[in-house]
């Protein structure tokens, strides 16, 4: 016995080189461990959502679609911003599904965390999989959303143009500042409770806070300084760039007058990387102890 | 720290040798003075609004010191058990091992992949089936996705579940269940695993199985660390053990002296992390265990012992206050904790009439069984009267030794009864 114990060393034996363990962290495990666990996390929660009811996919597609029937009834008939607006309605749906991307994302990872307690305090992985699995899954619905909105943009007869190429780099601009927001609320809830209570209001104020319903040039026709406002708005500039790209291209361009000024959008592009940069910086400081604040 | 080789050997021969043959090995886990504080605020402040309204108001911590200064390595090959009492440190420790805590100081390396097993099936989603289980636990622990999926063949064949594949773990039975996230853990197949208290799931059978399949695993090379405070399991198969009480490193070495000064400590009744401070092992109470251990009818001490097999279990105290009539009763639990039976004595002349004893003392009591048990794992309770009427204890129901039945087949029941059957046709 103990002469086979000698010979069934294994190979790795030669290879066994002591390094230092530091803990847990938002990375450990580098980033293709990173990678892999947040799209098997997203992918299989995604599946779950949509197999799991009778009707599916469907329901992904007409939840915003509810909602953006109700609105365009208001604002068209109601508030009659409908008839000055160039193609008012798949606007409105554009923008609706992009910022749907944000809200819901940044919903869901709020408790996220906290609500993957059981493999937080009991397993070893990179923190950060768990809120960019949960921006990875509102993407995978976001992309099948946008499979519908192009639909309607071609039923409404917006015509094709180059610059609808560019698509990819709204939906990766929405990524990252979705990322980054879910990173710090996700990893602060733990300790501060009141996020939770708090989010919902302040991601409804946002909704109407940023070009969405209406499009900027409204607003700043009608009250200057609400514009002023609305243009520091970090997601007033993708937004803008979807609608100059995708629907109207004489759309005002973000940072021209109609859409704030230069300054103006200078700061929003300030507050974004702002973000960026709370974000990493608060999940690396928060994800070593994670554990233990659940 | 008492050299392990220094200890009196108690095991069967060839395990001197293997100990050196260990020490030699490298090493994969070296840890040096590990400090792990738990900041635990009394009142626990959640909320901003909390902070909004009071801002002044300090909020007060009480720190728990879980870790204090803890070193060791742990060699290829070895098996290493961390016992201690309930709120010791030793999860915490198995924690910080396994990178789910950062301990506050000291310093981890270790070497080769690691698997550390918190729970059995940690991880597991009811809602998913056991194919996507498993490949979302391998991805967990560090495999590639490709990797994890070519382990899912594996973990089927050695849990037996290969038609249930699809099905949700929802509508697994238990013992599917624990089949299946043994499977996992066993196919994990990493150089270091780190386990805690798994194998107190499960009955007997399960945890002597999966003792098994640790162990051909360390023919190759595996090592494991095993955290846990069942002593059977860390004398049967432990190389070395550590005792971890109220986060410091109270022994290190031979597995059958860390089992008895684990009992040692549990004489001494206080709960580790209550009160803090007091004095050392077993100062309150009116006796201090000096000794537990079987042994044949030969005098030779035993690990565990055959079905079958009579064996003497003695017990050598010592008085720390004086007993008037001392009388000790002891209790047999079997793996369920379900008692089996009780024997006790009390100290008697030789005339009949009970004896006291004097503090300093020591009290020996040697019980020859007569051996009906079961194959499983067992454990000893002993109480004992000061004076010999009720409500007069010195100590009540305190656990004392952990041993092993072994045998080859599993026998229903909790002891033979021999039954003479006779079957005859009648006419």
């Amino acid at each position: 016995m103990i002469g086979r114990f000698e010979r069934d060393v294994p190979p790795s034996a030669t290879d066994l080189v002591l390094r230092d363990i530091r803990g847990p962290s938002a990375l450990s495990g580098g980033w293709r461990r990173l990678w892999e666990l947040s799209y098997l996390l997203a992918t299989t929660d995604f599946k779950r959502a949509y197999f799991g009811t009778a009707l599916g996919y469907l329901w992904s597609v007409a939840r915003p679609l509810l909602l953006f029937a109700v609105l365009l009834e208001v604002f068209t008939h109601v508030f009659r911003l409908g008839a000055q607006v160039e193609h008012y309605p798949v606007f409105l749906l554009f923008n609706m599904v992009l910022f749907g991307f944000f809200q819901e994302s940044s919903s869901t990872a709020v408790p996220s965390i906290v609500g993957q307690e059981g493999i937080v305090r009991k397993t070893q992985f990179p923190r950060l999989a768990i809120p960019l699995a949960v921006v990875l899954t509102a993407l995978f619905n976001l992309v099948l959303n946008l499979v519908v909105v192009f639909v309607f943009i071609l039923v409404f007869g917006v015509s094709p143009t180059w610059t609808w190429l560019l698509l990819p780099v709204i939906i990766a601009m929405m990524f990252v500042i979705t990322l980054a927001v879910s990173m710090i609320v996700s990893s602060l809830y733990p300790r501060f409770r009141d996020i939770g209570i708090i989010w919902t209001v302040f991601v409804t104020a946002l909704f109407y806070a940023t070009p969405v319903l209406y499009p900027i040039e409204r607003v700043e026709a009608t009250s200057h300084r609400l514009g002023q406002v609305i243009a520091l708005n970090p997601f007033s500039p993708i937004l803008e760039l979807a609608r100059k790209w995708i629907i109207s291209p004489d759309a005002p361009a973000p940072g021209s007058a109609a859409a704030g000024g230069p300054v103006r959008l200078a700061i929003s592009l300030a507050i974004t990387v702002v973000i960026c940069v709370m974000a990493v910086w608060v999940f690396r400081r928060e994800a070593p102890r994670i554990a233990e604040a659940l | 720290m008492s050299d392990p080789l220094s200890v009196e050997g108690t095991r069967a021969g060839g395990s001197q040798s293997r100990r050196a043959r260990l020490r030699a090995a490298p090493i994969l886990i070296e840890v040096r003075e590990l400090e792990k504080t738990f900041v635990i605020p009394d009142r626990r402040v959640d909320t901003l609004k909390e902070r909004v309204v009071h801002p002044l108001r300090k909020v007060e911590y009480r720190e728990l010191r879980a870790l204090r200064g803890i070193s060791f390595d742990v060699h290829q090959g070895e098996f290493f058990g961390i016992v201690g009492r309930n709120g010791s440190g030793k999860s915490t420790l198995l924690k910080v091992l396994a990178s789910i805590y950062r301990a506050d100081a000291g310093r981890i390396r270790m070497a080769g992949r690691l698997a550390p097993f918190i729970e059995l099936g940690v991880g597991f989603n009811p809602e998913l089936t056991a194919r996507e289980n498993v490949v979302l636990n391998g991805v967990m622990m560090g495999l590639g996705r490709r990797a994890a999926a070519r382990r899912l063949d594996s973990v089927l064949d050695f849990a037996e579940l290969r038609e249930f594949v699809d099905l949700k773990l929802k509508n697994y039975s238990s013992g599917m269940m624990v089949r299946l996230a043994f499977a996992v853990m066993v196919q994990a197949n990493a150089d270091v695993m780190l386990v805690d208290e798994v194998l107190a799931v499960g009955d007997a059978a399960f945890g002597q199985k999966c003792m098994d399949v640790f162990r051909e695993r360390r023919q190759s090379g595996k090592t494991l660390v095993l955290v846990t405070h069942d002593m059977a399991t860390v004398q049967a198969y432990c190389d070395r053990a550590m005792l971890i009480h109220d986060g410091e490193q109270r022994f290190l070495g031979d597995p059958e002296e860390a089992a008895l000064r684990y009992y040692r400590l549990n004489f001494g009744g206080r709960q580790p992390g209550t009160a803090n401070g007091a004095g050392a092992d077993g100062e309150r109470a009116d006796v201090s265990l000096l000794d537990v251990w079987l042994e044949d009818l030969a005098g030779a001490r035993l690990a565990d012992v055959q079905e079958g097999q009579s064996f003497r279990f003695n017990v050598l105290v010592e008085a720390r206050a004086d007993l008037k009539s001392p009388t000790l009763g002891f209790e047999l639990l079997n793996v369920d904790d379900v008692s089996v039976f009780g024997f006790g004595t009390t100290l008697e002349k030789a005339d009949g009439v009970s004896r006291r004893l004097a503090a300093g003392e020591r009290l020996r009591v040697s019980a020859e069984i007569d051996n009906r048990l079961v194959p499983g794992r067992y454990s000893v309770l002993c109480s004992i009267s000061r004076s010999g009427t009720r409500g007069d204890d010195a100590l009540r129901d305190v656990r004392i030794a952990d041993f092993l039945v072994k045998g080859e087949d599993p026998m229903p029941g909790m002891i033979f009864v021999r039954a003479r059957v006779d079957a005859s046709v009648e006419r």
